[in-house]
């Protein structure tokens, strides 16, 4: 199930595990990616905690951790290639993937649909 | 994630000549120097660097101010004269269909300002920052008004930049392939007559026109038809002139800076340093001449981070990975797409600032290795034979 949240982050649960990248829309706001920092596998993070940086030619922006939870695998292909968060955002261009404490917080995320009237 | 939203400026934001072409053209626009103007259009900063150095890129620099300043006399020299009391640069011997680069400085040596000043045979012509043009004009008239006339001009500025930019523009107006870097000269562009200089702020060869306002629009179109030449922001704007080495007034300079520790000693001819035929006679005069005498404990400086982290404005440089006070800052950095590779300038003590040094830039709270490297990062391809 995929699930959005207004920090223009994307998630897609198995179990109790949700892979987290950033949205089409955010990368289109964004431009070209030249750098991404990822966070430490085994990193405990409560939502809202800075996970990730994302860097354009211009400007640097923070990937929020969207819940709380812990960092069980990053990657790393988006760091030696940044382009592929912009080419494909939503598969090949994840960021990470995080354990969530409290599965239930996940069904209080945005649907697709909603995700949509937020970004026009 | 944080997306970026363009600020809320208080001040209703002024168009430029060039403001409904860019909005065609789906640029985004953010507020600068109280304009509305273009950060990038629909190919994105990175792609519109690359093809500005591979091909030709056309910038909309119509914010910037253009003063003319015309001698009471009828001559020339009287207003080369009176500019000389505000700047450390020779205007006197600056030829007609020239321009040279030169900056207002103050009385502790800093730099008000960084200009252009073109010599147009019966006055002279300035370009200055967009963010200074109102103080520039200002002064102007407190310090030079006994001498000259003062014309703020409202024309169009843009700049056309890259390798492909002279044969894009001769499609218009051919007499520009004879000119080299540095000259000024005008000329007729589909019917209007236009002041085109061979310069720019990105390395490149190129050129700087100004436009009569009316008719901007149809001759940036003109240029456009041509595939060679698409429209580029002020994003690729920022990280092509930082890769030229080319300083940014506000950021890189002001004045808490003064010409010799930015580094723009070379702009400061014989004439006006000590023992020359009109040496001193500007604003800090005595403090600038003795830096160029004595040196400065400071400079601007290039910085090449090790990694791939770039290293951005306001970060602070350090001796060692760890413990100690900032020894300098850095004043502009981000990725350099054409070196691929991030880059930075800022300001470290002298005795740092040679080429190859390790400092330390600190970057969301690590410290990150950054070597000093030698300015411009990019082969300059100005066109000076």
């Amino acid at each position: 199930m995929l699930k959005f949240t207004e920090e223009h982050e994307w998630l897609k649960l198995e179990g109790d595990v949700a892979t987290v990248g950033v949205t089409e829309h955010a990368t289109t706001q964004l431009g070209d990616l030249v750098f991404v920092q990822l966070p430490n596998v085994g990193a405990k993070l409560a939502k809202g905690d800075g996970a990730a940086v994302v860097e354009s030619v211009k400007a640097a922006s923070d990937v929020f951790a969207p819940l709380d939870g812990e960092i069980v695998e990053v990657n790393e292909v988006i760091v030696k290639d940044p382009s592929i968060v912009n080419s494909d955002p939503q598969n090949a261009g994840w960021f990470f993937k995080l354990k969530i404490s409290d599965v239930k917080a996940f069904d209080g995320l945005m649907d697709e649909a909603d995700y949509k009237k937020l970004v026009g | 994630m944080s997306v970026d939203t363009p600020d809320i400026s208080p001040a209703p934001l002024r168009p430029t000549p060039l403001h409904s072409l860019h909005v065609d053209l789906g640029a985004r626009m953010v507020p600068f120097a109280g304009y509305d103007m273009p950060v990038q259009y629909q190919f994105g900063v990175l792609k519109e660097h690359l093809h500005t150095r591979a091909a030709a890129g056309l910038f909309d620099i119509s914010h910037m101010g253009q003063i003319v300043l015309r001698p009471r006399s009828g001559m020339i020299a009287d207003a080369a004269r009176a500019l000389e009391r505000l700047v450390p640069v020779d205007i006197l011997s600056l030829p007609e269909g020239r321009q040279r680069y030169a900056f207002f400085t103050d009385a502790s040596g800093g730099i008000i300002d960084d200009i252009m000043v073109a010599n147009r045979g019966d006055h002279l012509l300035l370009v200055v920052n967009a963010a200074r043009k109102a103080d520039d004009e200002a002064q102007l008239r407190a310090e030079m008004s006994d001498v000259c006339e003062i014309e703020r001009i409202d024309h169009a500025l843009i700049a056309l930049q890259g390798p492909k930019a002279e044969r894009a523009l001769a499609r218009l107006a051919p007499n520009c392939a004879a000119m080299r870097f540095m000259d000024v000269r005008e000329m007729p562009i589909m019917g209007a007559s236009c002041v085109v200089a061979r310069s720019g702020y990105t390395g490149e060869d190129g050129f700087e026109i100004s436009i009569p306002a009316d008719i901007a629009r149809e001759i940036a179109e003109g240029l456009l038809e041509n595939p060679d030449v698409l429209p580029i922001g002020l994003g690729a704007r920022d990280s092509l002139r930082l890769e030229a080495g080319l300083p940014l007034y506000g950021s890189d300079i002001d004045t808490m800076t003064t010409p010799v520790e930015a580094g723009l000693a070379w702009a400061i001819q014989k004439q006006r340093r000590a023992g020359g035929v009109r040496a001193g006679g500007f604003p800090g005069s005595a403090i600038i001449i003795e830096q160029i005498e004595k040196g400065t404990k400071r400079r601007r400086v290039g910085l090449r981070p090790e990694g791939r982290a770039p290293v951005r404005a306001g970060a602070s440089l350090f001796a060692t990975d760890e413990g100690g006070a900032p020894i300098g800052a850095v004043t502009s950095g981000g990725f350099g797409p054409s070196i691929d590779a991030p880059i930075a300038m800022g300001y470290l003590p002298s005795e740092l600032a040679m080429p190859g040094t390790s400092v330390f830039a600190e970057v969301r709270g690590k410290r990150l290795p950054v070597s000093v490297a030698t300015l411009p990062f990019v082969e300059l391809r100005y066109k000076r034979s």
